[in-house]
């Protein structure tokens, strides 16, 4: 390497780590806000460190119902989208079909919609046919949204996948069931896994859509844009920091039991290990 | 159970496997898509309720009315789309070829923001650029901004905000193109004697281009659609279409020009898209973004 390369390669290196700060940046105020000893409403200033809001993160009735709310739809939304969404995905991939162009086509769709059409067009419907807004037409709204991401994350895994090995199951007498059941299933499971976690993701965190089609309902992130005219109580630091160690914790297992999975697969048929990180840059990419 | 030959079940299932997730998209997709283009059309106050009268006035009229907010929308998400690609750019060619074995943590790292509750960060970003904050003191000993200027209620912090918000969708793609490029093909570059910025120009760029393009549409068009950003930002003086949408739909009741909006935006995003696959091909468009 000579000496012009390692500059470039340094200059790179801070430019990616100024870039990398600056994503991390408002990550790390909002982790060290929960610890703020803030009197008042306002958690705008910093004034001294405490565990108060850690002591009791659910005191505010509100906040922990606009929480809870959240993850029931996020779970409701992440069984749905992925069932529906996997299904999808092995049309796609595994059969030839009339139409297909158009249906791969109409599945990219509702990702280059933005938000809030896709939310006010969903409430004109509701309008329209007077339904009455709320936990439900929430849940309605998640999976349509999500469902275009869960298909093009199983996807990929599928495409990356060698169709001899199902044939082979098939030839030694496996039913179609069986070898979807013992050999598709476990093959595709990261890349279900990581569309799972990103349609909770993005279930959890979703304000625009949710914002149109909530009725009364609360959800997490409209408890905060609510709460930003009166100040943010710090409780919702001390939540979000929560949820970001639990998204951290499950990551981590993940890698873990991949890692564990593809020492036992080197062993048996020499493949390379995968990782959520890049299932989940892949996702994000072709998202 | 109905016992069918292999043929016709291999003929039957891709339509079994599609059809719920199908039908979910058509009526709360696609059939939305096409009642809002009906409402669009109608006249009436909320108190009466509207009905439908194909009052096409309802578009030049939102267009005249509207046009700045379409203006900055289209000025804010394109100035965030370039210094995204120009943020993201060395930072995912850092990722994807000198990184080694801190490739999988910079990856994490760039994800880490969608983890955290995106209205949180914004707040979050207010309180950087806050009035009484450590960041506006600073820009005003440097004198980037007067001693008494602000950032925040700026057209500076909106734009960075969605800068901000949307760089992991920008880094993401170009990751995955720059990281599927063959090396070899830029050592045969050098090899015959192209110099390092020629090979990069020639053959990296090209290559990684389909990254840039898909990266670009993920900025862009949520980007467009935004109005967190403006609402906790900035003042109305930086209200974008999404913000006057929400707006009309939610406090004024008025459906028929808020969905006369939407459509609006949606169709001139249809036809960039459209524009870009013809420029493109459609395949590699569909391989880029799908």
């Amino acid at each position: 390497m000579s000496s012009r390369d390692r500059v470039r390669t340094a200059l790179l290196g801070l430019w990616s780590g100024l870039a990398l700060l600056y994503l991390f940046i408002p990550i790390f105020i909002v982790v060290l806000y929960s610890f703020n000893d803030n009197k008042g409403r306002f958690n705008f200033t910093w004034q001294g460190f405490t565990f108060k809001h850690w002591a009791h993160p659910f005191a505010n009735s509100d906040l922990s119902t606009a929480l809870q709310n959240s993850l029931v739809i996020a779970l409701a939304t992440t069984v749905i989208a992925v069932t529906l969404g996997t299904f999808m995905a092995l049309a796609l991939v595994r059969y030839g079909f009339r139409g297909k162009a158009v249906t791969d086509l109409f599945v990219f769709l509702p990702l280059a919609t933005p938000e809030v059409v896709l939310g006010a067009s969903l409430l004109g419907l509701f309008l329209t046919l007077h339904v009455g807004t709320g936990m439900i037409t929430i849940i309605i709204a998640h999976v349509m949204f999500t469902v275009s991401y869960v298909v093009v994350t199983v996807r990929a895994r599928l495409e990356g996948m060698d169709r001899h090995i199902e044939e082979a199951a098939m030839d030694l007498g496996a039913a179609e069931w069986t070898t979807f059941r013992k050999v598709t299933l476990p093959m595709i499971a990261p890349g279900v896994a990581s569309a799972a976690l990103l349609a909770a993701a993005i279930s959890v965190d979703d304000y625009v859509v949710t914002s149109f089609n909530a009725g009364s309902t609360q959800t997490f992130p409209l408890f905060i844009f609510g709460a930003t005219r009166q100040g943010v109580p710090a409780e919702v630091n001390v939540l979000a920091t929560l949820l970001l160690l639990v998204v951290l914790v499950l990551m981590a297992l993940n890698v873990v039991l991949q890692r564990a999975r593809a020492r036992r697969d080197v062993r048996a048929t020499g493949g390379a290990p995968d990782d959520i990180g890049l299932e989940l840059a892949e996702a994000g990419a072709r998202g | 159970m109905l016992r069918l030959s292999l043929r016709t079940r291999r003929t039957l299932l891709p339509y079994l496997f599609l059809g719920p997730g199908l039908l979910w998209l058509i009526v709360f997709y696609a059939i939305p898509l096409i009642n809002q283009g009906g409402v669009s059309l109608m006249t009436g106050n909320p108190e009466q309720g509207y009905t439908l009268q194909w009052h096409f006035a309802t578009y030049t009229d939102a267009i005249s009315d509207y046009g700045t907010q379409f203006g900055r929308s289209v000025l804010f998400a394109g100035s965030a789309t370039v210094l995204d690609l120009v943020i993201a750019f060395p930072l995912a060619y850092f990722i994807a070829y000198k990184a080694g074995r801190w490739k999988n943590f910079m990856l994490l790292l760039v994800v880490l923001p969608f983890f955290t509750s995106y209205v949180l960060r914004t707040v979050a970003w207010q309180l950087i650029l806050n009035d009484n904050g450590w960041v506006v003191h600073r820009f005003q000993d440097v004198g980037l901004i007067s001693s008494n200027g602000r950032l925040l209620a700026s057209t500076k912090a909106v734009v960075a905000g969605i800068t901000y918000n949307f760089l992991p969708f920008m880094v993401l793609p170009l990751y995955v193109s720059l990281e599927k490029i063959d090396r070899r093909l830029i050592e045969a570059a050098t090899d015959l004697y192209a110099s390092r910025a020629t090979a990069f120009r020639k053959v990296t760029l090209p290559l990684a281009l389909p990254g840039i393009f898909a990266g670009s549409l993920l900025t862009f068009i949520p980007a467009c659609g935004d109005f967190i950003n403006a609402a906790l930002l900035g003042t109305p003086k930086q209200y974008m279409i999404g913000n006057v949408i929400q707006s009309k739909f939610l406090n004024i009741l008025d459906y028929p020009t808020a969905a006369a909006l939407s459509f609006i935006l949606m169709t001139a995003i249809l036809i960039g898209i459209l524009i870009y696959a013809r420029l493109l091909g459609t395949k590699s468009l569909t391989e880029a973004a799908a």
